[in-house]
């Protein structure tokens, strides 16, 4: 530890860490656009500033490093006045279309230029004029409102492990491209949206489905079904300025109603379902040697990532569709026959907290008999938008509970929404199927938590069962090669595309720091600790879908609507 | 075609052994030599040969005024915009030029007529501001130099006239 001082006071300081880290930890904020948590500084955008006292020198705080007996100003005239210099600058060839714009009231660069006073178009250049990307199903490119901080760019290399956009010419040509400036449905974006969350501005956002939406809820003829995502219910309340890691299920549920939503079903009840198909599966490739190891499927993003990058690991995907493909396909041929409605006129949405859900939904696999399992998909920011839209407050409003039958689950299946939660659930419910009995200790800690690959071993009735736990796909690249390298030794693999699982996902509120992603996992632990029916097998309602509709898991209509199989993908890698 | 470029890049890439992303550029640079640009398929090749992605590739290669994408057209127009023709006006030339033709520099007209090319100096100061079309230098240019060249060129594709 060493000492500095900052705007006169004395800060603690650890040898080696950046002035931003130590004065941050010290509760003084100090604005950033190029920096990434987590990652080495570029030094890009030079919004931090900070003035060393003495001298009177400038320096970037996301890079320069403290010293013994060093002083900072944060805050000092000259600083300030550079940070505005700065957006002015940015401004200059900017846009201005904050009223138009998604991200208007949570862009960072508005937000800066507010803080900062900026009142006025000092520097005059010619606004940018790129052509809008809107090729992709999930994310879309507006490059006239890039600041190009280079931040996609460094999250979808350095995070993902994709690198489909890059810096793509220079000086005045300088923007953000795919390989051979084309749109990213045919790049390699496995549309995850994390660049979306570490965009400052709103040049990446998602494509938004909310007219579709509405336009149903108007359509007298459709009967329209919501189901939303395990996490979903512990993100949304941050969009209404609640604190991180309250869980708002059953207020989200009430507003969903006031908004015309005919169901409201709770997709940890298919993360339930889930379950029962891939610890079947686990079972029986275990017992009966099939493919090994096992690895999810409920991902999209990192579906996509297989198919691209790793097609010769396309037989370890476990063959189950996702909780939302399962729950869209029972709504449309199974509830909808009982509820004597043509599955045609059911439309039905789902609530994610992922882009890359809104790739899946669309995917040839995912229909039947022409009919699509999904036909909207939200992210949370837009079911935020849209109970806004309506004029609903979450903070005012009562719970209610949501609707049968899918509106029962257990607290596994709400695990899914951290990274290691299927996990969890499913070394439930396969030591159940195994042994028939419970788990002593419901609880696997070392598969709990943030970081990116986890491993634990687990006594299944006597054999030990090897499972490893990842999130964030530049992390899998690393588990993978050692397998295609190899190594065998691992049962059953959890890959989610996004650092932390779904708490984290590409279509969840922006500005996430760490404390926020664990106290939104904080609020699932906790769901689940005081839970009273913690195991998938033992949700009531999944076991009358098995004996009224499904029959076993892993069954011949269980094969047809749950279970789907998927094919190398050419793509400009 | 698909075969002879994957021969014409491993001929290129096996005089760099074990190269890695810094033999990038000269890559592609003998690439550009031996094809005459740099297409698609062959950029993909080279990234999957040096395990980059292709959009690094891509990056790295418009950083540079040399690398096209495209064929070169019948009429290849190289701009100077070294400093002597700067100082005597070789934007307004590029401009009217990227006017006449409807594109930017590295790329080539729909038809396959013309292709444009940004260069440094060519070592014709005394006559800048300057452009050279299939290699052969025009000096002390106005914009309307410019337009009655290239409609010089269009007239003699059309009359088939070889140049
Ligand atoms: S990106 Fe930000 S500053 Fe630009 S138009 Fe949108 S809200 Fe306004
Ligand atoms: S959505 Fe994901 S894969 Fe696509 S560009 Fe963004 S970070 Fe990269
Ligand atoms: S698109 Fe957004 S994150 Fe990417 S460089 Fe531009 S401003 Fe930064
Ligand atoms: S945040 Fe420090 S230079 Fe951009
Ligand atoms: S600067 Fe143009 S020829 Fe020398």
């Amino acid at each position: 530890m060493i000492s500095i001082t900052v705007n006169g006071r004395a800060v603690e300081a650890e040898e080696g860490e950046s002035i931003l880290q130590a004065v941050r930890r010290a509760g003084i904020s100090i604005p950033t656009l190029c920096y990434i948590d987590g990652l080495p500084p570029t030094g890009a955008c030079r919004m931090c500033v900070v003035e060393l006292e003495g001298d009177g020198r400038l320096v970037p705080s996301c890079s320069f490093p403290v010293a013994p007996g060093m002083k900072i100003l944060t805050h000092s005239p000259s600083a300030i006045s550079a940070r505005k210099t700065i957006v002015e600058l940015l401004l200059a060839n900017h846009p201005d279309d904050c009223l138009y714009c998604a991200r208007n009231g949570s862009c960072e660069l508005q937000g800066y230029a507010l803080e900062l006073g900026v009142r006025q178009r000092r520097y005059s250049g010619s606004r940018n004029d790129w052509k809008m990307d809107q090729s992709s199903p999930a994310i879309v490119r507006d490059p006239d409102k890039c600041i190009l901080c280079g931040k996609c760019v460094r999250v979808c290399e350095e995070i993902q492990g994709v690198a489909c956009i890059d810096f793509i010419g220079r000086g005045s040509k300088a923007h953000i491209g795919t390989a051979f400036d084309e749109g990213l449905n045919v790049s390699s974006c496995i549309n995850c949206g994390q660049c979306i969350k570490v965009c400052p501005t709103g040049a990446l956002t998602e494509k938004s489905s909310i007219q579709k939406v509405m336009d149903a809820l108007n359509d007298p003829t459709k009967t329209v079904v919501v189901q939303h995502a395990p996490s979903i219910s512990v993100t949304i309340a941050e969009e209404f300025g609640m604190k991180p890691g309250i869980d708002a299920a059953d207020v989200m549920t009430a507003a969903l109603r006031r908004m015309g939503f005919d169901r409201v079903f709770d997709t940890s009840f298919s993360a339930d379902l889930t379950i029962m198909e891939e610890a079947s599966e686990l079972v029986q490739r275990i017992t009966k040697g099939g493919k090994l190891p096992m690895m999810t499927s409920c991902s999209p993003g990192w579906i996509k990532f297989v198919e691209q990058f790793y097609p010769q690991l396309l037989g370890n995907l476990s063959t189950c569709k996702s909780p939302q493909q399962m729950l869209g396909a029972v709504i449309k041929h199974y509830w909808a026959q009982r509820e004597g409605i043509d599955p045609r006129n059911v439309f039905s949405v789902s609530i994610m907290p992922c882009t890359a859900k809104k790739f899946e939904a669309g995917r040839p696999e995912m229909l039947h008999d022409g009919i699509p399992d999904i036909d909207a998909v939200l992210t949370t920011r837009e079911l935020a938008q849209v109970i806004k839209t309506f004029g609903l407050d979450l903070a005012s409003m009562s719970g209610e509970p949501a609707d049968t039958p899918f509106g029962d689950r257990s607290s596994a299946g709400k695990l899914f929404g951290a990274s290691g939660g299927v996990m969890e659930a499913a070394v439930r419910t396969a030591h159940y199927l195994i042994t028939g009995k419970e788990l002593d200790l419901p609880r696997i800690n070392a598969i709990r938590g943030l970081d990116g690959i986890k491993e634990a071993s687990v006594n299944v009735a006597g054999t030990e069962v090897k499972v490893a736990v990842v999130s964030g796909l530049g992390n899998a690249r690393k588990l993978l090669d050692q397998i295609v390298a190899g190594r065998n030794d691992l049962h059953f693999i959890e890959i989610m595309t996004c650092p932390g699982g779904c708490i984290s996902g590409g279509g969840q509120p922006v500005h996430t720091d760490p404390e926020v992603l664990k106290a939104r996992m904080q609020a699932l632990y906790n769901i689940d600790k005081d839970a009273t029916m913690r195991t998938s097998h033992s949700n009531p309602s999944i076991q009358r879908i098995y004996k009224e509709f499904l029959g076993e898991p892993g069954g011949h209509l269980s094969h047809e609507l749950l279970h789907t199989h998927y094919a190398e993908r050419d793509v400009l890698r | 075609m698909r075969q002879d470029l994957t021969q014409t890049i491993d001929r290129i890439m096996s005089a760099y052994p074990g190269a890695g992303r810094d033999a990038l550029i000269p890559i592609l640079q003998d690439t550009q030599e031996d094809i005459g640009y740099l297409p698609r398929e062959a950029v993909v090749l080279i990234g999957d040969k040096l395990h980059l992605p292709v959009s690094k590739i891509f990056g790295v290669a418009t950083f540079y005024n040399q690398f096209r994408f495209e064929p070169k057209g019948r009429f290849h127009i190289q701009v100077c915009r070294g400093t002597a023709c700067h100082v005597k006006g070789s934007l307004k030339v590029l401009e009217r030029i990227k006017r006449e033709l409807g594109i930017e520099s590295g790329r080539t007209t729909r038809d396959g007529l013309f292709s444009l090319e940004i260069v440094a100096c060519i070592g014709a100061c005394a006559l800048a501001p300057v452009m050279s079309i299939n290699g052969e230098v025009h000096g002390r240019l106005t914009t309307d130099d410019v337009v009655r060249l290239i409609k010089d060129c269009r007239k003699a594709a059309e009359t088939g006239e070889a140049r």
